[in-house]
């Protein structure tokens, strides 16, 4: 199958490995990985902050740039609903509203992808280690994607998973919300960890790299030694 | 113009621009038997996700139990009136009772006579601060409710508003032929009793005054009853 | 910054960084999450019943102008007066005017957040009515002077320490710390008030149309004795509080215990219809029902987040919500708090001075989740943020989301700041945590991680080339 990545801008510049990994995951499925190289974002941070014009435009270019792929597979819970969710919101009643609708059915978040598009549980992943994984709000809420990440990390030989108290307890991570009202954001993140440091995991593990950011950030600065992993990073691992 | 002829223009305005139907809604529910209007077909729905019930009444009196008990109220089914009578002559002994109140009606008639204690009856009427000096109010009431354990009452058939609600022990008296499944069924039958001629009130009781205000730690008796006690006739 | 928005952040600081707080709202919570579960999976399916829920409240509210007619001609066939009160001076006006038609002199009154919302009680106290809260959480709120915390739990921030020595404080009892003691206190203190009161005042959670009956539930039994001695009851009702047929409570009470309360049934559901009718041996001489509409047909115009008026104010999107079990109730610094309180607060308040709410969100989802009558709580915040910057757009971050767009619109330019940004690179490692770091908000309390070496455009091109 041919299929083509979204790789959201904050991966693009903080966390590549990420779209890496994927990359890596597809090709040894058997697949070719098509990466069109004008795309920038999806548009989510304007969109956020009530700027939808704004996200509009991004989100135009967006469309075009992705107007003859087959199967978009984006790294990150909350650019995949960005653009599954609130692209048809945002070109409601617009002329290029059947054309967002259209990108929006054929483009999924990476374990979605994985699990009920591909029908893959076991994509021959070694990983020794106990970790725990975290819920991305906009995986969970806005896509349903709760079994998915599991399932695949179940599969991975010699990864122990554990669950945290409040998997689904948000980050505090939330967009620009992290800068806006940081004292907020950040007691939500030392919930989070300390949700984390209670399963006695080595790694926490998501599907969205933002969650990452905001959990990495608290730990740093809690000076603990749990490490930060994507769930694509895990499923790279031979 | 009126207020009323306000808001309700300003109403009339407003759905002017049409709000979509919830997109997670299957319309026209092909589940659901034809020819049922909106008055049915929402109660015939509910039936389907709220908590189950069984049909006999054997098994609805035993959910009642269950229920009523959970909720902290005393359950008695009694063979007969005289068991009835009894287990209220131990209530009052065990309270020290010295003054009930109550209102007339078959079974409050009954078991009031044998209690022998200072009555303030309600029918009439009654001063407030009688009513506030009884140890107990003993009433009939309109249905028990298997699903949630619960006594509705009303002011014609229980005294009034305040007899079960401002003695610190509310004693009820009901039939088996009483007991229905659901609040849909409790709600229907006020509804064929009444025939649109409703009383001012009514009340479904479920267990005795409670709260939870203070450190979320359950209380009994904030300001109602502490003990409610359903007693159970043939 | 407005007044408000300042207020919420100060608050917010506050109650964000009082690690008392945090633990204590948690262990307030953590017994509903339990019981909420335990009920609601005695539903043979809660998701069918939140579907029927929210179909019959859309049914209501958008068809309002119908219901309301046919609850109004109801209760007035059987003697109720009916006021229709188009902004919360009206409402006022006509409840003080009642109280002093009847001279009365001792008010009490069960808990109703419309009430707080008209802010009834200072009306009344101005015209030298004394006013007695009934219900235990809002009688402590009241005797320390501050609102409700939550707006189902009013006193869920207060332990039973504190209780006490408010009681010893304001009422001369003697200090102790067991919850029963301190409940009996309050009900003794009460049980004069109800015995005494000309007037009860209460609020209501459903107005039924078809019977003309409005119904009240509670745990403690405070409204119903506030409705039964007092020789004039006024219930005060918002105009959503519509529900099309008496059958329709047997979903609906159900519902808010388990959500609002982890209840499987609460206590008292009480159903009023009238004055005390011939043959009933008491009740009240006069019913009045206040129909209140303060701003709601606004938000019923706005068909977009006209679901928001499903409500039935059972506090579970609170419950669930982390932003308001951080900053606690009290910051939101209005009378509805949480999600659906910055959901409608800009609509019954003003947009722009109230936006900041909206805006103190992840966005989780949680709150909507958690609705019993599937209102799209968080998709209407990101509503409010739209609207607010169409009407009045702040025009730094105007220019800064204009830049973003541009960039993002033009790999090249994208490609260029990308570079650009792993230059400066160096300087994050001097200037963070400082005045000049861009984003000094998240390195206070957070690392930020670096710019990787070389980016994915970066990285895959070099593989292509290989």
């Amino acid at each position: 199958m041919k299929i083509t990545l979204f790789i959201p801008c904050f991966v693009d510049q903080f966390y590549p490995q990420v779209g890496m990994s994927i990359v890596h995951v597809l090709e040894r499925l058997g697949h070719t990985v098509d990466y069109p190289e004008a795309q920038t974002c999806c548009g989510q941070p304007p969109f956020n902050a009530g700027f939808w014009d704004e996200a509009r435009a991004v989100a135009e270019r967006q469309m075009a740039i992705f107007r003859d792929a087959e199967s978009v597979v984006i790294a990150s819970g909350s650019c995949a609903t960005m653009v599954r969710v609130f692209y048809p919101e945002l070109f409601h009643q617009h002329p290029r509203e059947a054309e967002a609708r259209a990108l929006a059915a054929k483009t999924f978040e990476f374990s979605d992808f994985l699990v009920n598009r591909l029908g893959v549980l076991d994509v021959g992943a070694r990983f020794a280690g106990r970790a725990t994984f975290h819920d991305g709000c906009h995986g969970l809420r806005e896509l349903g994607s709760k079994k998915a990440p599991r399932q695949l990390l179940q599969h991975v030989k010699g990864l122990e998973l554990v669950e945290m108290t409040e998997a689904e307890t948000c980050c505090g991570f939330g967009g620009t919300f992290a800068v806006k009202f940081p004292m907020i954001s950040t007691a939500m993140g030392e919930i989070k960890c300390a949700s984390i440091a209670g399963t006695g995991a080595d790694y926490v593990v998501s599907n969205d790299s933002s969650c990452l950011m905001q959990i990495r950030g608290v730990l740093d600065r809690q000076g603990k030694s749990i490490k930060t992993l994507h769930l694509a990073e895990v499923l790279a691992q031979t | 113009m009126t207020n009323r002829e306000i808001i309700l223009g300003r109403i009339r305005e407003a759905l002017k621009a049409p709000a979509p139907h919830p997109a997670f809604l299957e319309l026209g529910r092909a589940d659901l038997p034809v020819g049922l209007d909106a008055r049915q077909r929402v109660p015939a729905t509910a039936q389907k996700w709220l908590p189950p019930v069984g049909q006999a009444t054997a098994e609805q009196i035993d959910l009642f139990r269950q229920n009523a008990e959970a909720l902290k109220a005393e359950f008695r089914a009694c063979a007969n009136v005289n068991e009835a009578i009894q287990h209220a002559k131990n209530l009052a002994a065990a309270g020290g009772w010295k003054k009930i109140g109550r209102h007339r009606g078959e079974l409050t008639d009954s078991v009031a006579r044998e209690l022998g204690l200072v009555e303030v009856q309600t029918d009439q009427g009654y001063a407030v601060d009688d009513l506030e000096g009884c140890d107990a109010g003993l009433t009939e009431c309109e249905t028990l409710v298997a699903q949630t354990g619960s006594v509705l009452v009303s002011a014609p058939g229980s005294g009034g508003r305040a007899l079960s609600i401002l003695p610190p022990h509310h004693v009820v008296l009901a039939r088996r032929n009483q007991m229905v499944p659901d609040l849909s069924a409790a709600l229907q039958r006020v509804q064929e009793k009444f025939k649109g001629k409703f009383p001012s009130f009514m009340s479904f009781i479920s267990g005795p005054s409670r709260t939870g205000d203070i450190e979320r730690i359950l209380v009994l008796g904030a300001h109602g009853p502490k003990k409610l006690t359903i007693l159970l006739l043939p | 910054m407005n007044a408000h928005a300042k207020e919420f952040n100060e608050s917010a600081r506050r109650y964000t960084a009082d690690l008392h707080h945090r633990d204590w709202i948690q262990k307030a919570l953590s017994g509903y999450y339990a019981k909420r579960d335990e009920f609601k999976n005695r539903f043979q399916s809660w998701s069918g019943a939140r579907d029927l829920a929210a179909e019959t409240k859309w049914e209501a509210i958008n068809h309002l102008d119908r219901y309301l007619d046919e609850f109004v001609s109801k209760l007035e066939a059987r003697g109720t007066k009916v006021f229709w009160a188009p902004d919360a001076q009206a409402a006022r006006d006509y409840i003080v005017g009642v109280a002093k038609q009847h001279q009365v002199r001792a008010v009490i009154k069960s808990k109703s957040m419309t009430a707080e919302e008209i802010h009834l009680n200072d009306a009344l106290a101005q015209a030298g009515f004394e006013v007695a809260e009934s219900d235990l959480g809002e009688y402590i709120v009241q005797l320390r002077e501050e609102p409700p915390y939550h707006l189902v739990f009013p006193a869920m921030h207060l332990t039973r320490q504190q209780i006490s020595d408010l009681f010893h404080d304001k009422l001369g009892s003697e200090p102790t710390n067991n919850p029963e003691d301190l409940t009996m206190v309050a009900r003794r203190v009460m049980r004069r008030k109800y015995c005494k009161a000309e007037m009860g005042i209460s609020g209501a959670n459903f107005a039924i149309a078809e019977t003309g009956m409005i119904s009240i539930t509670e745990n403690e039994g405070n409204a119903r004795l506030t409705t039964s001695l007092p020789k004039i009851h006024v219930a005060l009702v918002g105009i959503e509080k519509v529900l099309p047929r008496l059958s329709d409570l047997a979903l609906f009470l159900p519902m808010l215990a388990t959500a609002g309360a982890g209840q499987s049934i609460t206590c008292y559901n009480t159903l009023y219809g009238g004055p005390r009718q011939p043959g009933e041996p008491d009740g009240p001489e006069e019913f009045h029902v206040v129909l209140l509409d303060n701003r709601r047909t606004e938000l019923l115009a706005d068909a977009e987040q006209r679901d928001a008026l499903h409500c039935i104010r059972c506090g579970a999107c609170l419950n669930v919500c982390p932003i308001f079990k951080n900053v606690g109730g009290h910051s939101y610094g209005t009378t509805y708090q949480g999600p659906i309180g910055s959901v409608i607060t800009p609509h019954l308040r003003g947009l722009q001075d109230w936006k900041h709410l909206s805006q103190a969100s992840s966005l989780c989802g949680a709150c909507t989740e958690a609705c019993p009558v599937k209102i799209n709580l968080h998709h209407h915040l990101l509503h409010n943020r739209r609207n607010a910057v169409r009407a009045r757009p702040a025009l730094l971050e105007k220019l800064i989301q204009f830049g973003f767009a541009r960039m993002m619109c033009h790999p090249a330019l994208y490609q260029f700041a990308s570079r650009v940004g792993r230059l400066a690179q160096p300087l994050q490692r001097w200037l963070g945590g400082t005045i000049l770091d861009p984003v000094r908000a998240w390195t206070k309390t957070r690392s930020f991680p670096p710019l990787a070496k070389r980016s994915f455009h970066e990285l895959w091109r070099e593989r292509k080339v290989s």
